[in-house]
């Protein structure tokens, strides 16, 4: 069965149909990737997965449930996280902090007034375990705002998965980032992707990084579905090649 | 926030509000002032919490001000002589009109969300104005004390003993302190830090934030309520005056005088305001003009606030 399904989705801004007719299924451990020109409609598409806002038309299935009216808290709490296209992060904190509030949500803390030491040791230890895992233990008492581009995205993804998703939703991780953070934050991907089992849906541009990671990619022209398929066959595919492929070589 | 210095911080805090009514005369002061700023820090503190502490800023605290006064009062003077069980009704009152209120407006940000905070608070102000035969009116409530606390086996006198008071209120001022420094200080509060620096994040973290932003709303409110009651307990005497806008606004110059983003700052900004209050005022009838110039100056200078200031000179 798969973990997410989205049904012909739509969605309009106006005359403007940012995203027309669009259906896709993920499994389970999967990793799509979502390519496609500026404009094309991705991350918009991301919105209407994440409840950002509802579709215009068309339904989002996430394990097996329709979650199509719910609020993005109430996915988040099935199991589905997100990062964005522009880091959002909280600047003025630590990273320590900023990792800290996702790992209390997740462990269903939001609501308490105060926890026992216990409690409270549980928590240090798994942000602890986030920062290593993000490789960024050294940083955790620095404020994230003064962060490098690329470890602001490492802690924005580590707040992602502090959430304990089973689908994370990537827009354009690489975004802005050099060919050392590039690199870095795309091993982090695949480990979290190997080691966890964790379904992900990664917009992206960089094409070495798609066909390096991706089972399946998916191409988004103008808010319609191009193509979808394994990266052989998006890559032998002519039309991707002409409308997309052929104008970025 | 919290840092190392933060118990020594506190221990000092309540070292100086503990010996504050021996040495508020060589100030220009005298018991009962020591008392107001009490009063007033603990209700800048509450606003505080809403406001630095969860990004929130609330024009229409006085409303719940009132409310907690206006309740105390009426308990007193209508229904039963016991100062606790009119604090508790006043506190009540405040913060069951909290809920309600605060559902209503919970969705609106920024200046919209302040602007309507006005709105109902003038509702109370008014309704306490010309409901004469209840609330007293223009003239306000009066003809009604503070009474003694019967603790079982003994009594403690309240009305004569300005001393005794102050520490009346001193304790039930270091219960909330810690209980709001508690709540901030937790899971709960963490997601309050959460909206402020980011909303749209904390709302993708999971973080249902209408109603996080109401539990704060109402939490805040019910420490201003209780600020309220013991205004109108100092004073025996309660008016549609501490219901007005300019009231919720005199909340407002209090904490961002003294450091919305520090947990004390309040304290200090209410000290400073109720102490160049009663000095001014006593020489000239355009006090406020010179605490607005006062605080237009802090802002300008100092947009961290006193504390904020006094913080950042030790740091360096
Ligand atoms: N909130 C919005 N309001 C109006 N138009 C929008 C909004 N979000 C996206 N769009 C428009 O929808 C189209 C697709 O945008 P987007 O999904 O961001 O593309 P991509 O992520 O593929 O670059 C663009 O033309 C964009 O201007
Ligand atoms: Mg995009």
């Amino acid at each position: 069965m798969s973990l997410l399904r989205v049904e012909n989705a739509t969605r309009a801004f106006g005359s403007l149909v940012a995203v027309n007719d669009v259906s896709l299924s993920v499994a389970p451990g999967k990793l799509q990737a979502v390519i496609g020109p500026n404009g094309a409609g991705k991350t918009t598409f991301f919105n209407l997965i994440s409840g950002f806002f509802p579709p215009t038309s068309g339904k989002i299935y996430f394990d097996g449930k329709d979650v199509t009216g719910l609020a993005p808290h109430q996915r988040v709490q099935m199991g589905m996280a997100r990062t964005f296209q522009i880091t959002e992060i909280f600047p003025e904190l630590t990273v320590r902090q900023n990792l800290r509030i996702p790992v209390e949500v997740a462990a269903g803390l939001r609501l308490r007034p105060w926890i026992s030491r216990r409690m409270r040791d549980e928590i240090d230890a798994r942000v602890v375990e986030l920062m290593l895992q993000g490789n960024l233990e050294d940083k955790a008492n620095r404020l994230v705002g003064e962060l490098s581009h690329g470890d602001q995205r490492a802690t924005e993804i580590m707040m992602a998965l502090a959430l304990k998703p089973r689908l994370l939703l990537l827009d354009e991780p690489t975004a802005g980032m050099g060919d050392q953070e590039t690199y870095d934050i795309t091993r982090l991907i695949r480990k979290l992707h190997r080691e966890q089992s964790l379904a992900i849906v990664l917009i992206e541009h960089d094409m070495r990084v798609i066909f390096h990671l991706a089972d399946r990619i998916m191409v988004l022209t103008e808010g319609r579905v191009l193509a979808d398929g394994t990266p052989d066959e998006i890559a032998a595919d002519e039309r991707v090649q002409a409308a997309y492929l052929g104008e970025s070589h | 926030m919290k840092g190392p210095g933060q118990r020594s911080t506190n221990a000092l805090v309540v070292l100086i509000l503990a010996t504050m009514p021996f040495w508020m005369q060589y100030v220009g002061g005298y018991t009962e002032l020591a008392t107001q700023v009490l009063v007033m820090a603990l209700a800048a503190m509450s606003l505080n919490f809403l406001l630095g502490f969860t990004g929130t800023l609330s024009f229409g605290h006085a409303a719940y001000f009132g409310l907690g006064g206006y309740g105390v009062a009426m308990i007193i003077k209508y229904i039963a002589p016991s100062t606790p069980l009119g604090i508790l009704v006043g506190v009540a009152v405040g913060t069951i009109a909290a809920m309600v209120i605060g559902a209503l407006i919970i969705k609106l940000r920024g200046v919209y969300f302040a602007m309507v905070t006005i709105a109902f608070g003038q509702v109370f102000f008014f309704i306490a104005f010309r409901w004469n035969s209840v609330t007293g009116g223009d003239d306000g409530l009066t003809n009604w004390k503070r009474q003694a606390l019967d603790l079982g086996f003994t009594r403690v006198e309240l009305l004569d003993h300005a001393l005794t008071f102050y520490y009346f209120v001193l304790l039930i001022f270091l219960l909330a302190a810690a209980c709001m420094a508690l709540i901030l200080r937790s899971p709960f509060g963490r997601t309050l830090l959460a909206i402020r620096e980011n909303e749209r994040k904390a709302r993708f973290l999971g973080i249902p934030v209408e109603h996080h932003l109401w539990l704060s709303f109402v939490i805040s409110c019910a420490f201003c309520s209780l600020a309220g009651t013991l205004y109108a307990l100092l004073n025996n005497f309660i008016d549609p005056r501490a219901l007005y806008w300019g009231q919720s606004g005199n909340f407002v110059i209090m904490a961002v005088l003294g450091g919305m983003r520090s947990f004390w700052g309040p304290l200090v900004g209410a000290a400073i305001f109720v102490v160049l209050q009663d000095f001014i005022s006593s020489r000239t009838e355009n006090w406020m003009s010179f605490v607005g110039l006062f605080f237009v100056l802090i802002v300008l200078f100092f947009p961290r606030g006193v504390l904020g200031m006094i913080r950042r000179r030790s740091s360096q």
